[in-house]
């Protein structure tokens, strides 16, 4: 086994209760590395050939939580989720940090790999060399900070009577899925740490649709050997330095976007992306900041950047909320995207989502979706049961509870905004689709395209992970940068600008690959393998890339309000930079991966099953 | 250092981020390794955001040193650590019971006690959190013996007992039914 690893991944059926320990050659760890790189790896190869008949949400998906051979080491230790996602129906690496992916390598594994449907609740506990499925009915339907509490105090106890007398045992790490993953809501995430969620693919469905309450580790061992550890030491403390002195993060984390995105670059979506501009100071980091914020610097395993905030509203009808931040993205979207102002309101309703389990980046478009429906007369009182208007908070806590339950319009919404919008149309007889802000299913984050100031015209519609905003496109070069931090699997926040990291790969693993060699031809690898999955999707929904690899028609209205007033997304350069991006990754004028391209990088078998769609 | 005078790292529990950057610095200095299981420091987060460093005190009266029946403890003249004879040390756990707040464990390989041995008088945990500014922990130099010293003891707790307190603190009335 390669240097930076533990050695090992758990594999557990839970239609059979078996469970067993699998390697990967280095062969393939050499080139796919780890998280999403070998999640689509695994996908691929376990279901490539029947991708389009696959239910993400059925028994035979396979749900990976995978960590890569920097986490833990490298400073921001994150594990990646996967599978075929119930939102894109293609493969999407989803990240979230806490201190399951290290507790999971201290126990000896590098990931866990969850095929079948258990018959019912149950999770998975790792511990030293050992994986083995719990009884969790009595978890089943419980809130983000009561099943920690409960597993917490389970596992401890467990592990005690396993081993009396080493002292007091500490908690474990864990991922679960809310109860809006367990009644399978496409937009549910995987969950850690109360408000720390791999929101974009809706795993959480999927740990759901598996009765996968969560997987719980506790490791006794150290962090895998590494190739040079006289290198990694000195790296990681010039690291830590660099981090320490980004002082702006540090302070405020995303804190204070909710303002300042709107503000100053109107690109944050406000009542459905019906604008992006904003001046509101009610909003201002500050209120949030000195009014809220416990703990202004918290953190997770061997990070200093301590970009979470943690969030607690003490007195008045919110009381009792807790959350971290809310960071830009819940900032926007249960703030202005909603009509909120306040930032009472805000925490409110994102300590709301974590503890049902939304993303709340994904989560909270459909509420907004529903809204405008509301707005425009489409969706009525009848339809909700109650007003959906802008800026009523309490309305929005009902929309979210009665989507979790799937109960009248909600079991529509629980689907995410694309499907809801295509059955709406449908009963309706009024096209709605217009107003879904997605690209491919994925419900987009909250950065615009319109100003020109924040994301790129092709940055979501090119993108193999679709509408996720911590993927996105731009020269199929630079942009393999991502593929390579989901891959290594640590945060993006702590390798943006950072210019060790390629350092830092090669003295943990001792291999010899460079950046060049990634943009050019290991990220291209993987990047290719998520396109063909993508296109080829199912079975409820396929993309034609010549009409879906697009932006939502919402992007291409002018900008109503604000600076920047009139601007909208430029068609033309859109269709150039589209053009540009498809040749530099090697796909055909109609979007599919070439064949001289994916035999070049080895894939004849994508290239093989990818001829269903040249036809 | 005076005779007079112990190393001491102070705490506060408020401060404490969670980056467990401690445990690392602690066992890459005693193990060569990264490896939070067998670190003198260890962080507890029993509730999502409550994080304690547990780690000794320093009691004056050292209860754990007199409960050792195979005298593998003892408390260096320079510093006021207690240090663990590995070779004496046979893993009964009666120093975990002595100690207000069970702060000692069982290494996860060797089975023998680990207790703060203070780096010698440099300790790296504190060291690592004043780089990064977080101030949770810090190295002082306290009087061995008159005011003062009995406090140090008041933080030989268990970290679930630290983490109702620091729970009460940030999350106000809410913390009852989180701990």
């Amino acid at each position: 086994m390669p240097r930076g690893y533990a050695g090992k991944f758990l594999e557990v059926d839970l239609s059979s209760e078996k469970v067993k320990d699998t390697t990967f050659s280095e062969d393939v760890l050499k080139n796919y590395v780890g998280g999403r790189g070998l999640a689509a790896k695994i996908l691929w190869d376990r279901l490539g050939e029947k991708w389009e008949t696959v239910d993400p949400l059925g028994p035979e998906n396979i749900f990976l939580a995978l960590t890569g051979p920097l986490t833990a080491i490298y400073p921001g230790a994150r594990v990646c989720v996967s599978g075929k996602s119930p939102l894109s129906n293609g493969i999407i690496g989803s990240t979230t940090s806490g201190e399951f992916p290290s507790e999971l390598r201290f126990a000896g594994y590098d990931g866990v790999i969850v095929t079948g449907r258990a018959k019912s609740p149950v999770y998975i506990l790792v511990t030293d060399d050992k994986g083995e499925i719990r009884e969790a009915s009595h978890v089943w339907g419980k809130e983000a900070f009561e099943t920690i509490r409960m597993l917490n105090n389970e596992v401890r106890e467990e592990l005690g009577r396993r081993a009396p007398n080493v002292g007091k045992w500490r908690e474990p790490g864990m991922i679960y899925c809310g109860p809006a993953g367990e009644n399978r809501v496409r937009t549910a995430a995987v969950m850690q740490k109360v408000s720390h969620a791999a929101g974009y693919g809706g795993y959480g469905a999927v740990m759901g649709s598996k009765n996968l309450k969560a997987i719980v580790a506790k490791g006794r061992k150290p962090m895998p050997d590494v190739a040079s550890p006289g290198a990694v030491q000195v790296l990681w403390r010039e690291v830590d330095k660099w981090l320490v002195g980004r002082d702006v993060f540090r302070r405020w984390g995303t804190g204070y976007g909710g303002y300042e995105v709107g503000a100053n670059m109107s690109s944050e979506p406000v009542r459905n992306w019906q604008e992006e501009w904003h001046d509101e100071k009610s909003f201002a980091g500050p209120r949030f900041d000195f009014r809220y914020w416990v703990k202004r610097y918290w953190s997770d395993f061997n990070c200093a950047t301590c970009c979470m905030k943690l969030a607690v509203i003490k007195a008045g009808p919110y009381k009792g909320a807790i959350t971290d931040n809310p960071d830009y993205e819940l900032e926007a979207y249960l703030g202005p995207n909603l009509g909120v102002f306040d930032p009472g309101e805000c925490i409110y309703l994102s300590a709301l989502v974590d503890n049902l389990g939304f993303s709340g980046i994904n989560g909270p478009n459909t509420f907004a979706f529903a809204a405008e429906l509301y707005q425009r007369g489409i969706l009525t009182r009848d339809d909700l049961g109650f007003d959906l208007k802008w800026g009523d908070a309490r309305a929005f806590e009902a929309l979210a509870r009665k989507i979790v339950r799937r109960e009248g319009i909600g079991d529509v919404l629980a689907e995410g905004t694309y499907r809801a919008a295509l059955k709406i149309s449908e009963t309706k007889g009024v096209d709605v689709t217009k107003y879904a802000v997605h690209v491919k299913g994925v419900e987009i984050g909250a950065h615009g395209t319109r100003s020109g100031l924040d994301y790129k015209p092709i940055g979501y519609a090119c993108s193999v992970q679709a509408g996720d905003h911590t993927s996105g496109v731009y020269d199929a070069y630079r942009d393999m940068e991502t593929v390579f931090v989901d891959s290594a699997v640590v945060c993006s926040f702590n390798t943006f600008g950072a210019t060790l990291l390629w350092d830092f790969y090669r003295a943990v693993t001792g291999w010899d690959t460079t950046e060049e060699e990634w943009n050019r031809t290991l990220g291209h690898r993987i990047t290719q393998i998520q396109r063909a999955a993508l296109l080829l999707g199912g079975p409820d929904i396929t993309w034609d890339p010549e009409v879906h690899d697009d932006n939502p028609p919402r992007y291409y209205e002018p900008l109503p309000s604000g600076p920047y007033k009139g601007q909208t997304t430029d068609r033309k350069a859109f269709e150039e930079m589209k053009k540009h991006y498809y040749e530099a990754i090697g796909w055909d004028e109609r979007g599919i991966p070439k064949t001289e391209v994916l035999e070049k990088l080895g894939l004849s078998d994508v290239d093989r099953v990818l001829n269903k769609l040249r036809k | 250092m005076s005779e007079e005078e112990v190393v001491w790292v102070a705490r506060d529990y408020l401060k404490c981020t969670g980056c467990r950057r401690c445990e690392i610095a602690c066992s890459l200095h005693h193990e060569g390794k990264i490896w939070p299981e067998a670190s003198r420091v260890r962080v507890f987060m029993l509730v999502p955001g409550v994080e304690v460093p547990h780690l000794c005190a320093q009691c004056y009266d050292y209860p754990c040193v007199a409960s050792c029946p195979v005298d593998a403890l003892s408390v260096s003249k320079e510093t006021g650590a207690v240090l663990v004879d590995k070779e004496k040390c046979i893993g009964c756990n009666k120093c975990i019971e002595a100690c207000p707040g069970n702060v000692p464990f069982l290494h996860p390989a060797d089975k023998k006690a680990v207790i703060c041995d203070l780096c010698g008088g440099d300790p790296q945990c504190a060291k690592v959190c004043q780089e990064a500014e977080f101030n949770a922990l810090w190295k002082v130099r306290e009087p061995k013996t008159g005011w003062g010293s009995s406090s140090r003891k008041l933080f030989a707790r268990t970290p679930e007992d630290v983490t109702r307190d620091v729970a009460a603190n940030l999350y106000g009335e809410k913390a009852e039914e989180l701990t």
